[in-house]
């Protein structure tokens, strides 16, 4: 699995840094996400980013498997 | 030959028979295998967006103007939509290209690891109010004891705004927000408000203090891009936005709570559960119903119809977060059945920009509430609480007792 953040839409709402903070932070200039860990491994991290996919509110992130 | 008629339109309340319950149509028009539309209190005849996979694609596209000043533009509110002189667009009205680097402007203010380092100083407000309120009479108005101040109390100090002058614009913010004042009432509070914070923002140009109005004139002017209308509606939309809503969420939230008493056990035997809980409050409360409000730039296919360039979009909030294809058993407030996806706080490029403070100030308040306060109960029954028709649904006030 690979994360991919389009920081060009992004909203800074933060919402994917909620989900897992282990993943994801935000930038303190302009709130746009960074990704901490763009290749999660297990289960647990995994299922956190199709969640925070599923909930950012500008579909920013996006996975390829 | 029979000439085709346009089925008849149903007249739009958004009013709730019990503060927690969607207002009867929602379902009806949930279950209508496209959008319908609906005739709002001003005659305007609207699309309602009710199932929430539509309430996502809508907030998403921005053909949907959030601009509301433009003509035709979705209101329950009366009266003419006036422009008024010199007023500069505030970011939920802004559309592309001008919402995004606005909103980028400011959003770093409200990251969560920015609103986490606030959480001793809200921890020391909650406390203050609940020990006020412990050495009190009973019962005791929890709108007016703990809802309202503490939100207040949070943004004015993030703002730069002396709390001193807190009445003042806590009774024009609810006004602005009424569904039940006349246009006349509703742009005197409006003037007013605006007129006091051109003043603070004007003071703070010459001495920028560290608080959010500051940082901003300091940040726009190194950008050199300052522009003083800008900053002054920034202000109100954040005074205003960060206001009622969690005062609302606070009161509904509680007696949410208290009617469920297993899963507010759960929160005080496992405060890690808290989180959970209230954005499961948000889906269940959704005070925002009628908030998300939207105006169609040109043609754009949604929800299986043709929305014509001109028509107004209602995405009806509390209808999506009862949609039970996306929430099983919608009418049960059930803190574990993970409720992130609800839209209580919109979607798309507008979503929230205080959502995080809000869910701390939410977690702090009912962690607090309940553990200082265990034998809290209410003092009227949920049959006496009063809604009251506004932008921001919420009860006039909330009696308790322990």
């Amino acid at each position: 699995m690979k994360i991919i953040a389009d920081t060009s839409v992004c909203v800074g709402a933060g919402q994917c840094v909620l989900t897992e903070s282990a993943l994801f932070d935000q930038s303190e200039d302009d709130g746009t996400v960074i990704l901490l860990n763009p290749t999660p491994d297990g289960d647990a991290l995994q299922a956190a980013a199709r969640e925070a996919v599923h909930i950012c509110p500008s579909q920013a992130l996006s996975l390829a498997e | 030959m029979t000439e085709v008629t346009d089925p008849p339109v149903a007249t739009f309340s958004p009013v709730r028979k019990c503060p927690f319950s969607p207002p009867e149509s929602y379902g009806e028009l949930r279950e209508q295998p496209t959008l319908s539309k609906v005739r709002f209190p001003n005659g305007d005849d609207v699309w309602a967006v009710t199932k929430l996979e539509d309430a996502r694609a809508a907030l998403l596209d921005t053909t949907l103007s959030s601009m509301r000043s433009y003509a035709g533009f979705p209101t329950l509110q009366t009266g003419e939509r006036v422009t008024r002189e010199g007023a500069v667009p505030t970011l939920v009205e802004m559309d592309p290209p001008m919402h995004g680097p606005a909103r980028q402007a400011v959003v770093g203010e409200f990251t969560v690891r920015r609103m986490e380092a606030l959480r001793p100083r809200i921890q020391q407000i909650v406390d203050e109010r609940i020990d006020k309120m412990l050495v009190g009479e009973q019962p005791v108005d929890l709108m007016e004891a703990l809802a309202l101040p503490v939100p207040s109390l949070v943004i004015c100090e993030q703002l730069g705004v002396p709390y001193e002058d807190h009445d003042f614009f806590q009774s024009r913010s609810t006004a602005i927000l009424s569904n039940e004042i006349t246009r006349e009432e509703r742009d005197k509070n409006f003037g007013e408000l605006q007129g006091y914070l051109y003043n603070l923002v004007v003071t703070k140009e010459e001495n920028p203090t560290d608080d959010l109005i500051g940082r901003q004139i300091v940040k726009a002017r190194e950008a050199g891009a300052y522009d003083r209308t800008a900053m002054v509606g920034m202000a109100f939309l954040l005074l205003l936005a960060g206001h009622e809503t969690t005062a609302n969420m606070i009161s509904l939230g509680t007696v949410t709570l208290l009617r469920n008493p297993e899963q507010l056990e759960a929160i005080k035997s496992d405060p890690a559960k808290t989180l959970s809980a209230v954005e499961e409050l948000l889906r269940y409360t959704t005070i925002t119903d009628t908030v998300t409000m939207r105006l169609a730039m040109a043609d754009v296919e949604l929800g299986g119809q043709t929305i014509k360039a001109g028509e107004g979009v209602a995405v009806l909030g509390f209808a999506a977060n009862t949609d039970p294809t996306a929430f099983e058993r919608p009418e049960e407030f059930d803190l574990e059945r993970g409720a992130r996806h609800h839209v209580a706080f919109g979607f798309g490029p507008h979503q929230c920009l205080g959502q995080n403070l809000a869910r701390l100030e939410l977690q702090i308040v009912f962690d607090t509430l309940f553990r200082r306060i265990p034998g809290l109960k209410l003092a009227q029954s949920v049959e006496e609480l009063r809604g009251k028709e506004a932008v921001v649904y919420g009860i006039r006030e909330l009696l308790v007792s322990w």
